[in-house]
């Protein structure tokens, strides 16, 4: 996970995100910014919201980040993002990139209208949604991201109520709504689609959003050393669909061949209360998502074909 | 000199865009709105940089923390509502040394709903870490605005421009503008910013403390808000010295003072009634005077000195301490209090939510605190 373990001289020097960090074993986030970090390059700036990253990485009078980083609150990352872009392009620096690096709840909740602003007013940045599904920094409560009957802190498992009662907001899709350029999904253990992404979201200019699933072993209950296994079968599953949509056209990126759901949601403490029923019924849901995003893919894929004609 | 008839809001645009930020950000709300719309006018216009019309106060402070952070000279106007929105965010511009400056509307906050004029919104704010500078006219809002730019950017701490909304801000009169030769003579056309997101000299701002370096972060803010009241006499002197005007030594002006027994204390545009109330009472022979606070934060407990000698001291204010003494009353005691002084202080709040003060309520509220020997608390016209 640190640099250190890097077999490639070449690779670890152009590490940006630095090992000495104090996350906790077999984060899933860590690796992620590790993956987003080497794509964006050192011209680049890192804005961050309150959370774990900012707990984990920048303790004063230490930081882990090689490249200029600011946290400034938990809620406002995106205007504080737009508010460096603007300055930077009208003192003439029209090529630093600006990335924000925000948890799902400052992404899916409490920034959730200022990210909204930043989109539809199209400010040159890419916003990272690093979406681990509750606030785990302050011990893992329920957030906007938490799935449909997980445990939380907040969404307890109860006699009468048995984990969160809602489901879990199609944040992706909302973003895509505000016809942005680029909007997509990942996980930090797909880092070559990750990092592929990072770096043909940069490559646009105007706002861009990645969402991107990464585990984390105490909010989620699960074993440190199966961190990456876990986001594997998150896709593999059909649960956490990777697709990209440029310009208002969806894509599938991955399509592996469905696992059942019980692969992903076994072992982890926060499923561990699901009844078969309630496995039938998340197994049904994701089927249903699954398709109707090929359905989409197929539409517009074909209308994209008809108008390259 | 270039005197014009301009509304205060319009000529406070003027004097932005002619300090040449690299970033406004704004969002719409009464009495400030003027100085947001005429600003975005010049920016349609190609006169400034950027502007950005964002989704709520909120996000147009958080924008200044960013272009700040960046190295930019940041500005943004605002008022009640809208300066308690950003209320968060206050603390954490001045927390990471920020310099920003704000032209606060100073205007009565909810409930009820009121958008008229009193200063609850700014002394609320008090703590924030912020300077703050009342104006008592026109002409000082447009000569405080270069100077707030100066003393944020060398103090490295926001700085908070505060003009009375309707009473300043809609009104229209003789002002002289400073034009952009004149400002360009005092304030560097760009910010020097020795700490800046730079991805050349990558630094980390904004990282969290510990308990044992925290406290010194904050003291460190304090003590640097304290000594900042050099910058502001400083700048008072030196906008002086190419604008040929000067409001008292920058921290608080003394009108009549010298021989009076009663002093009137107050801060903002209230300044020019009570002028004119002394003009009134001293033809009569009532040895009555002004002391105006300008600068509100750092609080110049100096201002003592003006009080040597003086039998009665009426502080007036827009804002009420809930619960305990007005808030302006209150640094005032305290400063009569820590110079030895044996003056009474009296208190009188009033004019919220846009009530009239008028001259002849000026003379009354003098001519009680002079029949009155214990010094009271009231609250003007209730």
């Amino acid at each position: 996970m640190n640099a250190s373990n890097s077999t490639n001289p070449e690779l670890e020097n152009k590490e940006l995100f630095k090992s000495g960090h104090t996350a906790c074993a077999g984060c899933g986030v860590s690796v992620g910014l590790r993956h987003i970090l080497r794509a964006a390059g050192p011209d680049t700036i890192v804005v961050n919201a309150t959370g774990c990253v900012e707990i984990f990485t920048s303790a004063y009078p230490r930081s882990a980040w090689s490249v200029p980083y600011i946290h400034c609150l938990f809620e406002n990352t995106a205007p504080v993002a737009a508010g460096v872009v603007e300055t930077l392009r009208a003192q003439g620096n029209d090529h630093t990139k600006v990335i924000v690096i925000a948890g799902d709840g400052a992404s899916y909740d409490i920034g959730f209208g200022h990210l909204s602003g930043m989109l539809e007013r199209g400010h040159d940045a890419l916003y990272i949604s690093y979406d681990n599904e509750a606030y785990m920094n302050t011990g893992v409560q329920r957030s906007g991201a938490t799935p449909w009957k997980a445990n939380t802190t907040t969404s307890q498992v109860g006699s009468v109520f048995k984990g969160k009662m809602q489901y879990k907001k199609p944040l992706t899709e909302i973003v895509a709504a505000h016809s942005i350029p680029y909007a997509a999904t990942s996980t930090s253990a797909h880092y070559i689609d990750l990092q592929n992404k990072v770096k043909k979201a940069l490559s646009i200019k105007g706002p861009k959003f990645l969402n991107v699933l990464m585990t984390c072993v105490p909010g989620w209950g699960t074993e440190p050393s199966l961190s990456m296994q876990y986001l594997k079968d998150a896709v593999d599953t059909h649960v956490w669909p990777v697709y990209e949509i440029e310009n208002g056209f969806l894509k599938m990126n991955l399509k592996p061949e469905k696992k059942p759901v019980e692969t992903y949601l076994k072992g982890q403490k926060r499923f561990k209360h699901l009844t078969p029923e309630d496995i039938a019924q998340i197994q049904k849901m994701v089927d249903e998502k699954w398709d109707s995003l090929l359905w989409k893919e197929k539409c517009d894929q074909e209308r994209l074909a008809a108008l390259k004609k | 000199m270039m005197r014009k008839t301009i509304e205060g809001s319009f000529a406070v645009a003027e004097v932005v865009r002619d300090c040449v930020p690299d970033l406004v950000a704004c969002f719409p709300i009464t009495p400030s709105t003027h100085i947001a719309e005429e600003l975005d006018r010049m920016y349609t216009d190609g006169q400034i940089k950027s502007y950005t019309a964002v989704e709520s106060e909120f996000s147009a402070i958080s924008m200044l923390v960013g272009g700040s952070a960046a190295g930019g000279r940041v500005f943004t106007t605002t008022d009640a509502q809208g300066l308690f929105l950003m209320h968060e965010v206050l603390f954490a511009a001045s927390g990471m040394r920020l310099p920003m400056v704000i032209v606060n509307a100073n205007r009565a906050v909810s409930a009820p709903l009121n958008i008229w004029n009193d200063q609850q919104d700014s002394i609320s704010e008090r703590d924030a870490g912020w300077i703050q500078i009342y104006c008592k006219n026109n002409q000082e809002a447009v000569d405080a605005v270069p100077q707030a730019f100066k003393i944020s950017e060398d103090t490295l701490l926001p700085v908070m421009v505060c003009m009375d909304g309707f009473y300043l801000t809609h009104i229209v009169e003789q002002i002289d503008v400073p034009q952009k030769e004149l400002i360009m003579k005092y304030l560097p056309a760009k910010r020097n910013a020795q700490y800046k997101l730079d991805t050349q000299n990558p630094i980390s701002m904004g990282m969290y403390a510990m308990p044992k370096d925290y406290q010194g972060f904050r003291d460190d803010l304090h003590l640097d808000i304290l000594k900042a009241k050099e910058n502001v006499k400083k700048e008072m002197e030196a906008w002086g010295a190419v604008s040929g005007r000067r409001y008292g030594n920058g921290l608080w002006e003394e009108i009549n003072a010298e021989d009076a027994d009663i002093l009137f204390v107050a801060m903002g545009s209230i300044i020019e009634n009570a002028e004119l109330a002394v003009d009134k009472m001293r033809a009569k022979g009532k040895k009555v005077g002004i002391v105006r606070i300008r600068c509100y934060r750092p609080f110049p407990a100096e201002v003592a000195k003006a009080f040597v000698g003086k039998k009665k001291i009426v502080v007036f204010e827009k804002a009420l301490g809930f619960g305990a003494s007005p808030p302006l009353y209150t640094d005032v005691s305290n400063a009569v209090r820590e110079a030895g002084l044996k003056t009474k202080v009296y208190s009188i709040a009033g004019g919220l939510g846009g009530k009239d003060v008028t001259v002849e309520h000026i003379m009354e509220m003098l001519a009680r605190v002079k029949k009155e020997k214990e010094p009271f608390q009231i609250v003007w016209g209730d």
